[in-house]
């Protein structure tokens, strides 16, 4: 097993005057996909920006490469390695595709090149030249994962990269999230859909009220199908 | 000769105005335009900021012996971070708060500078002197053209189109656009968002002072200059509408050029000319022009 390359202790977080995670507790080692489920307002979403410094109040540890992320601005942690792929996907109307593509900038040697983007994803490449949010919903989704595989950044967080996109598409993220295991990049997924989290996560944190409930290695996940039914309330 | 009852001289007498008034109506409602978008704060200080460039530049000739070429240099650096010390000890403060705190401290602000500057200097204005390399001018046959306003019409539309093509067409361009849409985004994809925004209003501010040299040979150096300006200017950016940089800079120099034409068809109209357009653009486009809906 690879090392620890992010652990978060006791992580609390707020928004304004609402306390969201009240002390989420879990780690990702190098190369591993973890995911994390629960249902909607679970605070997985919140979980993953407060990693990334983007809420207004945190609490606790989050180490990454041993190194205490906690009081840092957004911009020095993702400069630390990490980047985010936001639940809303986050393309910029005013910016082409190329632009969109280009915006992140690089944070680590290691990142993909632009080939390796394209091949990726080829539908972007016909694009370049269209305004970013004209894309189809599929292929902004596919600009916004390729977007952070250009910085070097070595863990990826995905918020929810297969919401409401059609079967093709998201056996063809599937895909991409494979390939880019196997190129060892460390990804930290949040899913609503864990069949299709199932097939690519060595581990899954079930999250609730703001807290991780349960671990569950990703073999042991059909054993224990009825409690994770049960927590995500499907 | 006359062209619609009008002589030739007379007609192009005033579209030189229009010009005029139409390039520094640009260059300001574009520096509004730029703070506008990225920081969401309409910049009432504007005006006061457009004298301090003019005083400046007054003051290094007065008091340094600096003419106007340097003038042009060190009064937009100058101001320009006098703007960044407002920006990092007061505005930075009002981000998350209503517009309208920014409108009122940034109102504030120009009533405290422009006052400081009626007290030392008095109302009247002070003359400053075209510089010798762009005094005279030439005789096109069907109209005298000052060098000095050609000069200033030519080095307004470079400014802008090269302000326009740093922010549309360039990297750098690009994470102002970003920033302006999604700053938390952007500053989670590493880029130190704070940082550009106070450099932002530190380029606003700059190019403010910078219309503030130009026009001082034009117009005279008095602590009333910008606020009478800053009116039409905000009546400029509500037409174009709020945050389009082409569209500041379109408005400006075609509403200059109106105002000029109305002067000579009808002058009674000439000072509300503006404000009837602008009533008229709210009317049928609130968001203005060039705007779109925020
Ligand atoms: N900007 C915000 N301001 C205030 N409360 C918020 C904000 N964003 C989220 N919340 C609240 O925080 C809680 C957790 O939200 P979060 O977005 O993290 O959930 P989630 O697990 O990602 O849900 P989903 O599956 O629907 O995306 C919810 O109760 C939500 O209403
Ligand atoms: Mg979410």
């Amino acid at each position: 097993m690879g090392e620890i390359l992010l652990a978060i202790k006791n992580l609390n977080a707020w928004y304004g005057e609402s306390h969201i995670l009240h002390g989420m507790d879990f780690e990702v080692r190098e190369g591993e996909v973890v995911t994390l489920l629960g249902r909607n307002g679970a605070g997985k979403t919140t979980t993953l920006k407060s990693i990334m410094g983007m809420v207004g109040k945190r609490q606790g540890s989050v180490l990454f490469r041993n190194r205490e992320l906690i009081h840092l601005a957004s911009n020095r942690i993702a400069r630390q390695g990490i980047a985010f792929c936001p639940e809303e996907r986050g393309i910029f109307a005013s910016l082409d595709v190329e632009e969109n593509l280009l915006l992140p900038p690089q944070v680590a040697a290691g990142g993909l090149g632009l080939e390796q983007i394209y091949e990726l994803f080829p539908n972007l490449k016909e694009r370049l030249r269209s305004q970013g949010t004209k894309l189809s919903g599929g292929e902004q989704q596919m600009l916004a994962i390729g977007r952070i595989l250009r910085t070097g950044a070595q863990l990826l967080l995905l918020d929810e990269p297969t919401e409401g996109l059609a079967p093709v598409i998201v056996q063809q993220i599937g895909r991409t999230i494979e390939r880019l295991k196997k190129e060892g990049f460390t990804i930290l997924l949040v899913e609503q859909n864990f069949r299709f989290a199932q097939k690519l996560a060595d581990r899954h944190y079930i999250v609730e009220h703001g807290r991780v409930v349960e671990m569950v290695p990703g073999a042991a996940l059909e054993a224990n199908m009825h409690r994770v039914h049960e927590y995500l309330g499907v | 000769m006359e062209i619609f009852g009008v002589p030739t001289q007379a007609l192009f007498g005033q579209l030189l105005i229009g010009l005029i008034n139409g390039s520094f109506y640009a260059l300001l409602s574009l520096g509004l335009a730029v703070i506008f978008g990225l920081l969401n704060i309409i910049n009432f200080t504007h005006g006061a900021q457009y004298m301090l460039g003019a005083f400046c530049a007054y003051l290094l000739l007065e008091k340094l012996g600096l003419g106007y070429w340097w003038a042009l240099v060190i009064a937009p650096v100058l101001v320009g971070a006098l703007g960044i010390i407002i920006e990092r000890t007061m505005l930075k403060q009002l981000y998350k708060l209503d517009h309208l705190y920014g409108l009122l401290l940034t109102f504030g602000l120009a009533l405290v500078i422009q006052g400081v500057f009626r007290n030392q200097y008095g109302s009247s204005g002070q003359p400053y002197a075209i510089p010798p390399a762009l005094a005279g001018g030439h005789n096109l046959g069907f109209m005298f053209l000052p060098t000095y306003r050609a000069w200033v019409i030519v080095a307004s539309v470079v400014i802008c189109f090269g302000t326009w093509f740093l922010i549309e067409r360039t990297k750098l361009g690009s994470y102002l656009r970003a920033a302006t849409e999604n700053p938390e985004l952007v500053q989670a994809f590493g880029i130190n968002v704070p940082r550009m925004i106070t450099l932002t209003y530190g380029f606003g501010v700059a190019l403010a002072a910078l219309a503030g040299v130009m026009a001082g040979p034009i117009y005279q150096v008095s602590p009333q200059m910008g606020a009478d300006l800053i009116i039409v200017v905000f009546a400029v950016v509500v037409i174009g509408g709020m945050g389009s940089i082409m569209g500041s800079i379109l408005t400006g120099f075609g509403l200059g050029v109106l105002e000029g034409l109305t002067k000579v068809f009808y002058p009674e109209a000439s000072n509300t000319v503006i404000f009837i357009v602008m009533a008229l653009v709210l009317l049928v486009k609130p968001a203005g022009l060039f705007g779109t809906q925020k």
